[in-house]
């Protein structure tokens, strides 16, 4: 039986915001890659085809009601865990990671998949309990153990920024359903002091990311360059930028990834602090509405799918701008829309279609 | 199937939401001001880094200032030159490289492979020069294979030129690589690795003034140092104009005419100390230098026996022989010891104590005074009149006409030759000096040594009637709009106070060594032209047998032959000095070839010939 309401309570402003912000990085993307010769398809129309097929996908999850996803939260998280096992033995390994299975016409990256299924995961199992006082530590060690586990696979593979992702998203599930004063402060405590020992968990080339990040002047022309010479793409643009394809830092390739991790950064020098500002609104904007989707959620469980999706989408964000302008080491994490990359567009498209899910149904009840 | 509704409209669930929210917003106000910071506050610095990024400075070299002559004939001046450099950015296979180049300019690969290994030394974005003036059809070869070569490129640079090709080219020096050492000295700080120096000359000696103002090209590259645009470029400018003292045709003619013979030779302008020639044989062809030099051309040149390298002129040190007895007769003169008339009468030697001191004539000049004397070199008058007036005023003198001090010319490693006395020896030797020593310095033997430039300058006093002039080889330096930049102007470095009358005594004997029969360069006469001078011999072996002929010395043992004169002998304009080494005699060596460069140096302003072009 179909609901009309569906469509009447069809959140396109939502919708528009999320396409629009991804115009915006396909234009960017085409001037990113301007300069280059290339003779398979240009990255921005490949970028288009990635950004259609995941308003599709999002249509498709945001036309089946969420509710259902309560039961099968588990086993999607189960089989997710399989696969990211699955990398770690047969996966593909390429620049020195394995992150990858083949799948003969698609390589699936498991860990992208993980970061909307612990969304689930916690949705199911926060939703489930009535814990108005807050969250002790015999409530959250299971939560913390559905977080450990992929998290500690994804580290294995080596990917740091993905797995930091996931441990983010889910921290700040555990902290939104509430956690009791004394297990927080006990809980402050030990991540400092699991930050310190995880420090020797690091590969030699992460260490030297953060190193690098402190003092990007240690290593000018290895790691730290990528830093330098995003902090100068971004810092010369200025207030107006220096003109849409006049970025001389992007179009003379002084700026490494840019059409991947610093897309930002192209994006920063050649429209300035102006452009810079408008996106970062349609950004806060993106995930206010995400917050304000999960606060009109028509049962818990729907809450804390829109909050996890917002969480998701806000740490991507955060970490990419801040790795670009030099606030946070260098990690390899996308920005959501902008960044060019079939799997970061289906996941935020995945969330999207979530959200929306959400949104269109805080009415059925 | 609502599962916990009752919760979600709870106070502390919308408070976790405004918390959410204002959290969020939070991190974003601070990534704005963040962008605030960098983009606001600190454009101006990354906007100058990214520029700095994007652009780079091409230098373009300036043409060194031209050399010309008194009358503007070009002495040494600039000619384009290709040279092949490589980007070390571009090039991914070097030693694939190196090997394919030297194949296509018949190099040696050793040669490239320094060049190379030299060229980390610059920034990545210059490109190593590997081969210098290479020609035309090398540089075709070369471009026609650039595919096989990436990073390679040519560009075209000023390189010395020298329309006389060897002539004169110890004055000029030549041109070198900068070094380390020198590019870490003061006078090199707006100098790049690379870069072409004086190494020693005149393109040393005023460095400051040939340098001129290297241009530059700022072009737009990418992140790989490719060129995609010129922005702008500021040409060079070249360096200054320099107007040498030198007659080139005086020039010319004296190293004509030394032919083949080693040796020096240096003609001054009595009034003013101008250097109007100035040479040294054997000598190099500076074209080596400016094209670069390889490490066989420098060995074979630095070990040749004959020293091609060095400037005989004034760094070769020989003893004057007779030349000197002008010194002796004027210090003889001025004490009183003698006077034109004192005569001696010469019996081919003189004894004193119980060493016999002989005359090089055997048989003796007879009964001799000052003018016979100096006119047949009589050494026995010489020896009897040094011992009244001793070894202390003979050095006196000597130092008084600029003997036994650098003339300070100007280049580089001038000699200043030596002049003994009784303090020298007792400082050198700790110990007295002998009578007998008295008498061989007496006729320029024993310890004494000068340069040619020293004799020259020296005759040059005796014929203005006893100014000591410093000798000088740049007239004027200008830059391109034709401003003066320095104007020479003569220089007095002493008076040596010489009595008139006791000059002119000494004049009419040197003029007689020329102009009157029996004069020992009467042989090198010139009709049309009096001239006074003095002969020398100087000997490099003195255990040497009288009765042996020069043919049969072998070259290495002969006797210096020195010739030091001034013309015209009533109206001194010039004075020079010459020296063959291992020439055997001023008369038949040394004096011919005064007698050229005075035919060339006259020739040039008698008035029948200038008349004569004005007719035409």
């Amino acid at each position: 039986m179909f609901d009309r309401r569906l469509i009447t309570h069809f959140d396109w402003p939502l919708l528009l915001l999320i396409v629009l912000t991804a115009l915006i990085g396909i234009a960017n993307l085409y001037s990113a890659t301007s300069s280059w010769s290339t003779l398979a398809t240009p990255v921005y129309i490949k970028q288009t085809y990635w950004l259609s097929g995941g308003i599709l996908l999002a249509a498709i999850v945001s036309f089946i009601d969420y509710r259902h996803l309560q039961h099968l939260g588990y086993i999607f998280y189960g089989l997710t865990l399989l696969l990211l096992a699955a990398v770690l033995l047969v996966g593909k390994t390429s620049m020195g990671a394995t992150r990858w299975l083949d799948l003969g016409f698609f390589n699936l990256q498991p860990s992208e998949i993980m970061k909307i299924v612990i969304i689930i995961a916690l949705a199911c199992y926060f939703a489930r309990q009535d814990t108005l006082a807050g969250y002790s530590f015999e409530d959250l060690w299971i939560p913390f153990l559905l977080l450990g586990i992929p998290a500690f696979l994804i580290m294995k593979q080596p990917d740091l920024g993905t797995a930091l992702i996931v441990l983010f998203i889910g921290f700040t599930m555990s902290l939104f359903a509430g956690i009791r004063k004394g297990t927080l402060t006990v809980l402050a405590i030990l991540a400092a002091g699991g930050a310190g020992g995880g420090w020797f968990l690091l590969h030699d080339y992460q260490k030297q990311r953060i190193l690098t990040f402190l003092s990007p002047e240690r290593d000018p022309l290895g790691s730290g360059y990528h830093i330098i010479q995003s902090k100068i793409a971004v810092g010369s643009g200025g207030f107006f930028g220096k003109g849409f394809m006049k970025g001389t830092q992007s179009q003379l390739s002084f700026l490494p990834e840019r059409h991947t991790d610093f897309a930002f950064s192209v994006f920063a020098e050649e429209w300035g602090f102006c452009g810079s500002l408008l996106l970062l609104g349609l950004y806060l904007l993106i995930i206010i509405w995400g917050i304000y989707v999960a606060r009109s959620a028509a049962d818990l469980f729907g809450t804390f799918l829109a909050f996890g999706v917002s969480a998701m989408l806000f740490w991507h964000i955060v970490i990419n701008l801040g790795m670009v302008i030099g606030l946070l080491p260098v990690v390899g994490v996308p920005l959501p829309l902008f960044s060019y990359g079939g799997t970061s567009m289906i996941t935020t498209m995945l969330g999207t279609g979530l959200l929306l899910n959400v949104s269109m149904r805080r009415f059925t009840f | 199937m609502a599962l916990n509704t009752g919760w979600s409209g709870s106070p502390a669930l919308k408070k976790r939401f405004i918390i959410a929210s204002l959290a969020a917003l939070a991190v974003f106000v601070f990534l704005f001001l963040r962008l605030w910071y960098l983009q606001i506050i600190q454009a101006d610095i990354y906007q100058a880094l990214s520029e700095k990024n994007r652009t780079r400075y091409i230098p373009i070299a300036a043409p060194r200032g031209p050399i010309v002559d008194r009358d503007g004939h070009m002495l040494v001046d600039n000619r384009p030159a290709f040279r092949i450099t490589a980007l070390r950015q571009e090039v991914e296979e070097p030693e694939k490289m190196l090997t394919r180049l030297a194949e296509l300019l018949a190099l040696d690969l050793e040669i490239l492979q320094e060049r190379w290994a030299a060229g980390r030394r610059f920034p990545r974005y210059r490109p190593v020069p590997l081969a210098d003036d290479v020609s035309r059809q090398a540089l075709e070869r070369v471009m026609e294979h650039s595919y096989e070569l990436p990073g390679i490129l040519t560009e075209v640079r000023p390189v010395r030129f020298y329309p006389h090709g060897e002539s004169a080219a110890h004055l000029f020096g030549y041109l070198g690589e900068i070094t380390e050492e020198e590019l870490r000295a003061a006078p090199y700080q707006a100098y790049h690795p690379g870069d072409f120096v004086g190494k020693n000359g005149l393109e040393r000696g005023i460095e400051q003034y040939l340098t001129g103002i290297p241009g530059e090209r700022r072009v737009e590259v990418d992140v790989k140092g490719k060129k995609l645009r010129i922005l702008k470029t500021q040409e060079p400018v070249p360096g200054n104009r320099v107007t040498l003292t030198i007659n080139r045709d005086l020039q010319l003619a004296t190293e004509e005419a030394f032919g083949d013979q080693a040796g020096a030779a240096v003609a001054l302008d009595i009034n003013t100390g101008e250097v109007l020639a100035m040479v040294s044989t054997p000598c190099y062809d500076p074209s080596l230098f400016a094209r670069g030099i390889t490490g066989k051309e420098w060995v074979e040149l630095l070990h040749n026996p004959l020293d091609p390298l060095q400037n005989r002129a004034l760094k070769g040190q020989y003893p004057p022989g007779s030349i000197f007895k002008i010194v002796t007769a004027l210090a003889a003169l001025e004490s009183g010891k003698a006077t034109a008339r004192t005569k001696v009468d010469c019996q081919g030697a003189l004894t004193v104590g119980n060493r016999s001191f002989r005359c090089w004539k055997k048989g003796g000049h007879g009964v001799t005074d000052l003018k016979k004397a100096l006119k047949e070199s009589c050494d026995v008058w010489f020896y009897e009149v040094s011992q009244q007036v001793g070894i202390d005023r003979i050095a006196d003198m000597a130092r008084r006409l600029g003997l036994g001090e650098p003339t300070g010319l100007g280049l580089a490693g001038e000699r200043q030759g030596l002049i003994p006395d009784q303090q020298w020896k007792q400082q050198k030797f700790n110990d007295r000096w002998y009578r007998g020593e008295t008498l061989i310095a007496s006729i320029g033997q024993g310890y004494i040594l000068t340069t040619p430039l020293q004799l020259a300058t020296m005759m040059a006093t005796v014929a203005n009637g006893g100014t000591v002039l410093r000798p000088y080889l740049v007239k004027h330096i200008e830059d391109m709009a034709g401003e003066t930049q320095q104007q020479t102007q003569p220089q007095i470095v002493r008076k040596a106070h010489l009595n008139k009358s006791q000059l002119d005594a000494l004049r009419r004997g040197l003029e007689a060594v020329v102009n009157e029969p029996h004069g020992t360069a009467w042989m090198s006469r010139i009709k049309e032209l009096p001239y006074a001078g003095k002969t020398g011999t100087s000997q490099v072996v003195h255990q040497r047998k009288r009765r042996e002929k020069d043919a049969e010395i072998p070259y290495r043992l002969r006797d210096h032959a020195l010739f030091s004169a001034y013309a015209p002998a009533a109206n001194p304009q010039i004075a020079v000095a010459v020296v063959v080494e291992h020439g055997s005699h001023g008369s038949s060596a040394a004096a011919p070839i005064a007698k050229a460069m005075f035919d060339s140096y006259f020739k040039l302003q008698s008035p029948t010939e200038s008349g004569a072009a004005e007719e035409n």
